[in-house]
């Protein structure tokens, strides 16, 4: 299966074309045929994991399809998909959850008129994220990143007959697809950085080998991070996400847990080393990557405080979530953002759901004045939803406590201070805003009309699924176990000048040592291959070195450092790459490990941290203390915030969005619909067209002056004669024939060319 | 197959114009036979063009092929040189298949003031022009079949156009005359300036051919930039484009969108930079410069505009500056992608014309303020709306994206000698000009798709998609998928030739 894991898009893109030819004209319009596509697929990913996790796969090479899609020159495009352990676990993930809220939607958007039209989309979308996951090259990565960008636009305007819908639909499409000006720009940079090519590996291994100049890898990040930016709801292009609520909450499941808002993630995990090494992720301090996502955490996490529409609060917890996994990337912590993608997807899936179902329950409504006291006649929902929210709060054991503590310890151990301290407050902040909504909406007494009622079992069954999930997955990297990140494992082979592995698999040590001494000497070359390579191209030379007695001493130096000491020589670049791959294999493990590694670009995975995991503990369950404190017990002294001006105008600041909303429309959208474009318009029919008009009135002029020195019959004749030719309507030309057209325009013809000619001839 | 080669170009040129003569000899009142007399010469030159897609031999498609060289004024020296290369086959076969399908558009609706034998006499004459353009191999011929073209095309807006047809037509006409004077000095300058004396494209190409200084060969390549420039239109010679198009029957205006304006960026790649590549050089960033200007600038008026129509004219401004930029770039990659642009635009902005025009038919109005809920009304056409609106933004897996990307690629390296700042700065404005196509044309299928119905056409039956709307639409529907999934057919097809050309310009670069 694993060799023709291309299937698994493909079956999801037939079933689209399928749905949208035939869905309407089958009895169920179209599940029919979405929901067995769905589930093949699902059960063929849970069988590429299988064959991942057992064969010999774990730490080796990717498995790869491909074919030549079309050739420019002596360039070859090539369209094929590659399959390592990350895209296995994203594969199993993406299809699970699309699985269930396919199921899901079966009730939900029961009845609807264009309920075809929605698993027509469903399927695309699904294929599309599966699509960019499997993708060998960024090309068809775009193309996979796009498709999700249309089918969000169908399924976030699917009540299009709304104007709010609508709008909710563009500005979604519209504010992403600012963020992609950044793809492009970037993946044409790498392109050409890589020697005209789109594959990820050859990318891949050229970034991380050094043999890139720092400026374009730089460059290239810069762009591609504005890409992030938009499609993962960073801030400042975050304003989408909450407005694409607009569309129906299985869709808000999917597009917001496991698809379309990580697919930015999964962008900079996917070509890791050209972030890593443009933005020196690793040096400590500060990157934008980590900046960009702390600032998003705090202020998605803020703003999920105001919300009086449940699944407002989700959408403002999944900017946030995002800004965890981001900054984990721009950390260093890799398989920790990884990891927190893999749980989060679990966790936030159950918890739209859990929403869609409480909005079945109560008829119809997101609006948390209108709950209250659910629990009683929503007992399933009830449970479900409470895991969810203690996971997402990252409360231990559950999985979000594993994939948070994660990220933390990897801040700490890559000396980003800030990031761990305001990464603690986020998680005091998750489990206060959840705590909140989730006493809102399940306890104290019912306020909306009508009797609740318990959803039916299409409805709870993915529930309970996802919330054994989300209590259970997280153990999958706990310590002592750690398979997530065995089987994730990102080995980017290094390459010398020629683009051969400098260690190529299965070689022993000692055949190694030969050809890394004979490497030396072009591993060198490429460092002076250019100026600018910079730090990038000494970490190449320094990891092409490692298994010679020099590498030995560092190797030594990495493991006695401890995450200070790592910060510390946050300068000296060698030694931190070095260092990264001894935190990954943990100090008594080094020496042997390290020589696994050589000339592999590995990104950094650290060892849990016993102290570390209790210490942001504490912020989580103070949080949720908080939470009951005020919103259970309702013991907390109320109006604090109406009363003291500084809170009070800090909530109103929360409320207007920061002005993150407002600005985009008053800086951005309407100046260029509005005076922008309405200037274009009208210089072009007040400046360029009376340009245009008065030389033609001009030529008109002098032309019908020399007009009459020429015998009219002539002409005439012979113009009028080529015209009936044309056997046109008689009456209906001479009409268009208005002032002898045909006449100046022969003189026009005849003039123009003259002073052309006499031009030319001065010249 | 032989003989086949010898004649069938001439064939494929002149077929429809017999068919016009046809049409013309048959009385007006049989109205039926017109129309099958019509369609059936059209389908006939396809049947031909495709007679010619099985006969061309794509491993050389940088040859020329198919090529009859006979002695037409031999004062000047001028030939009836005809022969087709990778790089005018999709244009000519697209040429071939816009125009039967124009004529079962027009099947039962014919534009006010009807006279259906008129207008298929004119449709199939420009026919013959445009097959011609892409044929011709010699730049006298070149010039008539480019000047052939104008009349027909000036009498459809002007006869049968809207209420402003006399200005729009008239402006057509004269802009482009314009450009065609200086062009025709340009060619001359040329026949004169080489040696020996030659109208033929593929000896001017040969280096030593045209041996002249570069101040002079600018000044000739000023010349052809004017007539080229001003039918792609480039900015700011386009403001002939919206009125042209706002105006013309909707046929007119999708013969204008997926043929015409191909005319231009094709006698740039033919004639203007092979002929001159060291001009080139010196033009691209200038070019270049106009292209992304034209990209932002016409998106920016599309944002403007109120009426649907206007507004995909204006469009069709900023998708010719892609075009435009790639081949600025003077690459491999950018005048391959420009080649692709032009097809992929040909068939989606083609598209977008056609079904404006059967808005405008339902509706009687294209005021956007007056349209909305189009998908609830008429499903299938507002879904084909949408799905042409996707595909003229550039969505991936669909045609419009292999014209723009690439060329935004491209623009990161151009040519050796261009400066890789300049253009760097392009790619980015062009990236930009993305995200502005994407604004006016999901606006656009929100004014006119989506909503509720407004009161106006509350109780208006509105029908969906008809027959013959159907046979027209599925062929370029289909295209533009097939071309979007599997872009090796345009792309195998183009790049040979355009490697000869970028030898060429690399050659002079030297």
């Amino acid at each position: 299966m694993i060799e023709h894991a291309w299937i698994i898009p493909t079956i999801l893109i037939a079933s689209f074309w399928l749905i949208l030819f035939f869905g309407k004209r089958l009895p169920n319009k179209g599940h029919e045929i979405g929901i067995p596509a769905v589930l093949t697929t699902f059960v063929m990913s849970c069988v590429v994991l299988f064959q991942w996790v057992t064969g010999d796969h774990s730490s080796a090479e990717p498995v790869r399809a491909s074919t030549t899609w079309f050739e420019i020159g002596d360039v070859q495009i090539r369209l094929g998909v590659s399959i390592n352990g990350m895209v296995a676990i994203l594969l199993f993930v993406v299809t699970l959850v699309s699985s269930l809220v396919h199921i899901f939607s079966t009730q939900y958007v029961k009845g609807d008129r264009r309920y075809t039209q929605y698993f027509a989309a469903l399927s695309l979308f699904t294929a599309g994220m599966l699509l960019m996951v499997m993708a060998d090259s960024i090309l068809l990565l775009l193309f996979g990143w796009e498709t999700m960008g249309l089918c969000s636009f169908m399924l976030i305007g699917h009540w299009f007959e709304e104007q709010a819908n609508s709008n909710a639909a563009l500005k979604a499409f519209l504010t992403t697809r600012t963020g992609d000006i950044g793809l492009l720009v970037g993946f044409s940079t790498l392109f050409f950085a890589a020697g005209k090519t789109f594959d990820i590996g050859t990318i891949n291994s050229l970034a991380a080998s050094g043999l890139i100049e720092h400026w374009l890898l730089l460059f290239a990040a810069s762009w591609m991070l504005l890409a992030v930016v938009g499609k993962s709801a960073q801030v400042p292009l975050h304003i989408w996400l909450p407005d694409a609520m607009a569309g129906p909450t299985p869709v808000s499941a999917l597009i917001h847990a496991a698809t379309m808002v990580v697919a930015g993630i999964f962008l900079v995990a996917r070509i890791f080393p050209v972030f890593f090494y443009g933005f020196d992720i690793g040096a400590g301090g500060i990157n934008p990557i980590a900046l960009i996502g702390t600032i998003t955490l705090l202020v998605g996490a803020a703003m999920a405080f105001v919300q009086q529409d449940l699944k407002k609060v989700l959408a403002y917890s999944t900017i946030s979530q995002l800004g965890y996994m981001v900054a984990a990337l721009g950390v260093g912590a890799w398989t920790a953002a990884l990891f927190h993608l893999f749980t989060h997807a679990f966790f936030k899936a159950c918890l739209f759901l859990g929403a869609g179902s409480v909005s079945e329950g109560v008829h119809h409504t997101f609006d948390m004045r209108k709950m209250g006291g659910l629990r009683k006649y929503m007992p399933t929902t009830h449970i479900t939803f409470l895991l969810a929210t203690l996971a997402l709060a990252g409360i231990a054991p559950l999985s979000g406590f594993w994939s948070k503590d994660e990220i933390l310890n990897g801040a700490y151990a890559g000396g980003y201070d800030f990031v761990l301290i305001l990464g603690s407050v986020g998680a005091f902040m998750t489990a206060t805003y959840m705590g909140r909504a989730y006493f809102k909406t399940f306890w104290g007494d019912y306020k909306g009309h009508g009797t609740p009622h318990e959803s039916p079992k299409v409805i709870t069954v993915p529930l309970v699924i996802l919330a054994f999930l989300a209590v259970f997955s997280g153990f999958l990297n706990a310590p002592g176990i750690e398979k997530f990140s065995e089987w994730t494992e990102m080995e980017v082979p290094l390459v010398n000048a020629a683009g051969e592995p400098l260690v190529s698999h299965g070689e022993t040590h000692s055949t190694e040592e030969g050809t890394t001494t004979q490497e030396h000497g072009s591993t060198e070359e490429h460092a002076l291959f250019d100026g600018a390579a910079g730090s990038a191209g000494s970490a190449g030379v320094t990891l092409a070195n490692l298994s010679t007695s020099a590498g030995a001493s560092l190797n030594a130096d990495g493991a006695n450092g401890t995450a200070t000491s790592v910060a510390d020589s946050a300068s000296d670049v060698t030694v931190r790459t070095v260092s990264f791959n001894n935190l990954a294999a943990g100090p008594e493990l080094a020496a042997e490990d390290a020589e696994g590694h050589d000339g592999y670009f590995i990104p950094p995975h650290h060892k849990f941290n016993t102290t570390l995991a209790i210490l942001t503990s504490i912020p989580a369950l103070l949080g949720i203390a908080l939470a009951i404190w005020i919103w259970y017990l309702g013991t907390a002294p109320k109006g604090v915030l109406s009363r003291n001006r500084f809170l009070a105008w800090v909530v109103h600041v929360v409320d207007e969005k920061f002005y993150f909303d407002w600005l985009a429309q008053n800086l951005v959208v309407k100046p260029i619909k509005g005076p922008i474009a309405r200037g274009c318009y009208w210089f072009n029919q007040h400046v360029i067209d009376t340009i245009v008009n008065g030389i033609g009135v001009f030529f008109g002029r002098w032309m019908a002056a020399a007009a009459s020195f020429f015998d009219r019959n002539v002409i005439d004749g012979a113009v009028n004669g080529s015209a009936a030719a044309v056997g046109a309507s008689g009456e209906a030309l001479r009409k268009a024939q208005d002032g002898h057209i045909q006449r100046y325009a022969l003189f026009l013809f005849a003039s123009v060319g003259l002073i052309g000619l006499a031009v030319l001839v001065l010249s | 197959m032989n003989g086949f080669e010898d004649w069938a170009l001439t064939l494929l040129v002149f077929l429809p114009l017999v068919g016009a003569a046809v049409v013309v000899a048959i009385p007006r009142s049989e109205e039926g036979l017109i129309k099958i007399a019509a369609l059936g010469f059209s389908v006939a030159t396809l049947a031909v063009a495709i007679g010619v897609i099985a006969d061309f031999d794509f491993d050389k498609g940088g040859d020329i092929q198919m090529e009859v060289n006979k002695t037409w004024i031999s004062v000047i020296n001028a030939n009836y040189h005809l022969g087709i290369d990778g790089i005018s086959l999709p244009l000519l076969v697209l040429s071939a298949i816009i125009i039967p399908l124009c004529i079962i558009y027009s099947w039962n609706h014919f534009p006010a003031p009807h006279n259906p034998k008129a207008f298929l006499a004119l449709m199939l004459i420009l026919e013959t022009g445009m097959i011609g353009t892409f044929a011709a191999l010699d730049l006298v011929l070149f010039f008539v079949f480019f000047e052939v073209v104008l009349l027909p095309m000036f009498f459809m807006i002007g006869v049968w156009g809207g209420p402003d047809r006399e200005y729009a037509s008239i402006k057509f006409f004269l802009f482009t005359m314009f450009g065609s004077a200086l062009m025709l000095i340009s060619f001359l300058a040329v026949y004169f300036l080489s040696d020996p004396h030659t109208f033929n494209m593929l000896e001017l190409q040969q280096s030593g051919a045209l041996d002249i200084s570069r101040a002079t060969a600018n000044l000739v390549f000023a010349g052809m930039f004017m007539g080229f420039a001003i039918k792609v239109p480039m900015f700011p010679f386009h403001t002939w484009l919206p009125d042209a198009h706002t105006q013309a029957p909707t046929q007119g205006s999708v013969i204008l969108a997926a043929v015409l304006l191909k005319l231009g960026t094709y006698g740039f790649v033919r004639i203007a930079i092979p002929i001159l590549p060291g001009a080139a050089h010196d033009w691209a960033p200038w070019i270049g410069l106009l292209a992304v200007i034209g990209i932002i600038y016409g998106a920016l008026n599309c944002l403007a505009q109120t009426d649907m129509k206007r507004l995909i004219a204006f469009s069709s401004v900023a998708h010719m500056g892609f075009v435009m930029l790639g081949i600025a770039t003077l690459t491999d990659i950018g005048i391959n992608a420009a080649i692709f642009g032009m097809v992929a635009h040909g068939l989606i902005t083609g598209m977008l014309f056609f079904i404006a025009g059967s808005v405008k038919e339902r509706y009687h109005t294209l005021e956007m303020k007056r349209l909305g809920g189009l998908i609830l009304q008429a499903p299938r056409l507002g879904w084909l709306l949408g799905f042409t609106c996707m595909a003229s933004l550039g969505l991936p897996g669909l045609a419009g994206f292999w014209g723009e990307f690439p060329a935004i690629l491209a623009a990161y390296s151009p040519a050796a000698g261009l400066s890789t700042e300049v253009f760097r700065s392009f790619m980015v404005v062009a990236a930009i000009g993305t995200v502005l196509a994407a604004a006016y044309l999901l606006w656009m299928l929100q004014r006119v798709g989506m909503g509720h119905i407004p009161d106006e056409w509350k109780d208006h039956r509105i029908a969906d998609v008809q027959t013959s709307e159907w046979l027209a639409w599925v062929p370029l529907l289909v295209m533009i998928v097939v071309l979007g999934v599997v872009p090796a057919i345009l792309m195998g097809t183009t790049d040979d030739a355009v490697q000869g050309i970028v030898k060429v310009i690399a050659a002079a670069g030297k």
